[in-house]
């Protein structure tokens, strides 16, 4: 049948030229292709004393915000876990006692809230998701382990610290 | 006596004398059938309180053709013989309920990612369905601490819609109600009389028929959400009710139990408080089978190992469950 795209090559077994048959040419020229690769700029970069800058909205490990009275904005309302498509969020719920209104925002929290690192893809569906704006993804990224277990990031992990230096600043992602 | 002739939205079917233009609807189908959130078929004087159901008669019957000067409650108008209506098919209705949803929600707090109901709630589906996306209300909301109606029910009031619902069920299935509205208009409540505890046994029922997130039930109160769980039909000899109820699982334990709700979101039959909050064991339970959920429900999103989705074929289940 005749191909679609138009794009394919028919395989030959033909016999090859003198030329063919003599190898050095094609040699040379393979090396003609290394050669000019020398002049050209690099594809990598020197990690870690390089980095490559990111975009704002680069979509690496999450972040779980705090309001301006540095109370959790998270409401464990699973909207984030159910639009997981990586199923890779859970939590559970708490209510908040009297008293506790500077640590919760809502009435209910996320007593756990753990991310799988390593079934995340990183798609940013959990951020898009929230109706409380708590959860973001960051330009910073999920480092390496040698444990699985260390993979499995609770909210010691994710939830920002409360002093102003420790805020995470995800106001760049919030105005697109 | 001969059936009566009604046409809705340009679909025509015979009922019996005394049938609302509602329950007329509803044996016409889902696409014609306007959205009730007050009208309850098995609370007797049910429906009139939320004027969401609302259509417009544009011919009286075949006697007196003349169109009914307003937009009627369909849930409080029984048919003509001959009768002509619109539902969906008017752009007066459609604007008028968006009306409507717009001042059932004026005091709503639209708490959804804490309320208990989100998922199942009338409500949501009401104003996501028919309602406009901004509100534009701009005082202060009215707020309520909320409260304990007995032990096992919770009480938010800010997200009441007194529909009434609650008190026609403590009227009529229990006898000697302790709650009630008290007091009108824009401070009307639900409230039982000094906090009385209601603990008749089909009391329980309240949390079913309450159309939003008004009242829940406490032993579930937080402990996960619906879509989160596997809604099983199950059932249990029960020498106080009828024992046929919905258990909701996660993994194997149950997280709470609830009546079995029809199409329209009514309970088929009332279960009594025990089955509803005792009986939280699998082996108190027969287990029917999953229950059919619409597959545009967010339920049927549960993805916490549930094999619903996967019943049509159990050789094509994965041998090892995402987890
Ligand atoms: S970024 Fe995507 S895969 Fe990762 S946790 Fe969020 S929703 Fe799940
Ligand atoms: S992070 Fe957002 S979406 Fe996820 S549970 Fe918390 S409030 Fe809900
Ligand atoms: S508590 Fe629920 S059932 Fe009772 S009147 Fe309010 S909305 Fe209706
Ligand atoms: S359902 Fe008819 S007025 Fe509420």
């Amino acid at each position: 049948m005749k191909s679609l795209s138009n794009r394919s090559k028919v395989v030959s077994d033909k016999n090859m030229t003198l030329l063919e048959g003599a190898y050095l040419p094609a040699v040379v020229k393979g090396l003609g292709i290394t050669l000019k690769h020398f002049f050209r700029r690099p594809a990598t970069l020197k990690y870690p004393e390089e980095q490559r800058e990111f975009t704002e909205v680069y979509r690496g490990k999450h972040v779980l915000k705090r309001d301006e009275n540095g109370a959790e904005r998270c409401t464990a309302c699973g909207l984030c876990a159910v639009s997981c498509p990586a199923e890779a969020i859970t939590m559970v719920a708490a209510e908040r006692k009297n008293g506790e209104e500077h640590l919760y925002r809502e009435e209910k929290y996320a007593a756990i809230y753990e991310i799988n690192m390593l079934r995340c893809i990183f798609c940013g569906l959990c951020e898009e998701a929230c109706p409380k704006e708590a959860i973001f993804l960051t330009k910073e990224i999920a480092p390496a382990d040698y444990e699985r277990e260390e993979f499995i990031y609770g909210k010691d992990k994710l939830v920002e610290g409360v002093e102003p230096a420790k805020r995470i600043d995800v106001s760049k992602r919030q105005d697109r | 006596m001969s059936l009566l002739k009604v046409t809705i939205d340009g679909k025509t079917i015979e009922v019996e004398p005394g049938t609302t233009i509602l329950q007329a609807a509803r044996q016409i189908g889902p696409d014609v059938a306007p959205p009730a959130m007050c009208y309850y078929t098995k609370l007797k004087t049910s429906g009139g309180y939320c004027r969401t159901c609302l259509v417009k008669v544009t011919k009286g019957s075949e006697k007196d053709p003349r169109p009914m000067p307003k937009l009627v409650a369909s849930c409080r108008t029984t048919v003509m013989d001959g009768m002509e209506v619109q539902n969906y098919s008017s752009e007066e209705v459609v604007e008028a309920r968006k009306g409507v949803v717009e001042f059932l929600l004026i005091n709503h707090p639209l708490d959804c990612p804490i309320c208990d109901q989100a998922g199942e709630c009338h409500l949501q589906d009401l104003s996501y369905e028919n309602g406009r996306s901004k509100s534009r209300y701009e005082f202060k909301r009215r707020t309520f601490e909320k409260i304990d109606i007995g032990e096992k029910i919770q009480l938010h009031m800010t997200r009441c819609i007194l529909c009434y619902r609650c008190v026609k069920v403590a009227d009529q299935l229990t006898p000697g109600r302790v709650h009630g509205v008290i007091n009108r208009g824009e401070v009307a409540e639900i409230s039982t009389y000094i906090q009385n505890a209601v603990d008749n046994e089909f009391s329980g029922n309240m949390i079913d028929v309450c159309p939003v997130g008004a009242l829940t039930d406490k032993t579930f109160r937080f402990k996960s959400r619906v879509w989160f769980l596997k809604p099983v039909d199950a059932h249990r000899d029960c020498d106080q009710c009828s024992g046929k109820a919905v258990v909701w699982k996660y993994g194997n334990e149950i997280y709470r139990v609830t009546g079995r709700k029809d199409q329209w979101g009514e309970v088929d039959e009332w279960i009594c408080n025990t089955c509803r909050f005792e009986k939280k064991s699998p082996s108190d339970w027969v287990e029917e089978g999953p229950r059919k959920i619409n597959r545009h429900s967010v339920i049927s999103q549960n993805h916490y190992g549930s094999k619903t989705r996967f019943v049509a074929s159990p050789e094509s289940l994965p041998q090892k469950q995402l987890s």
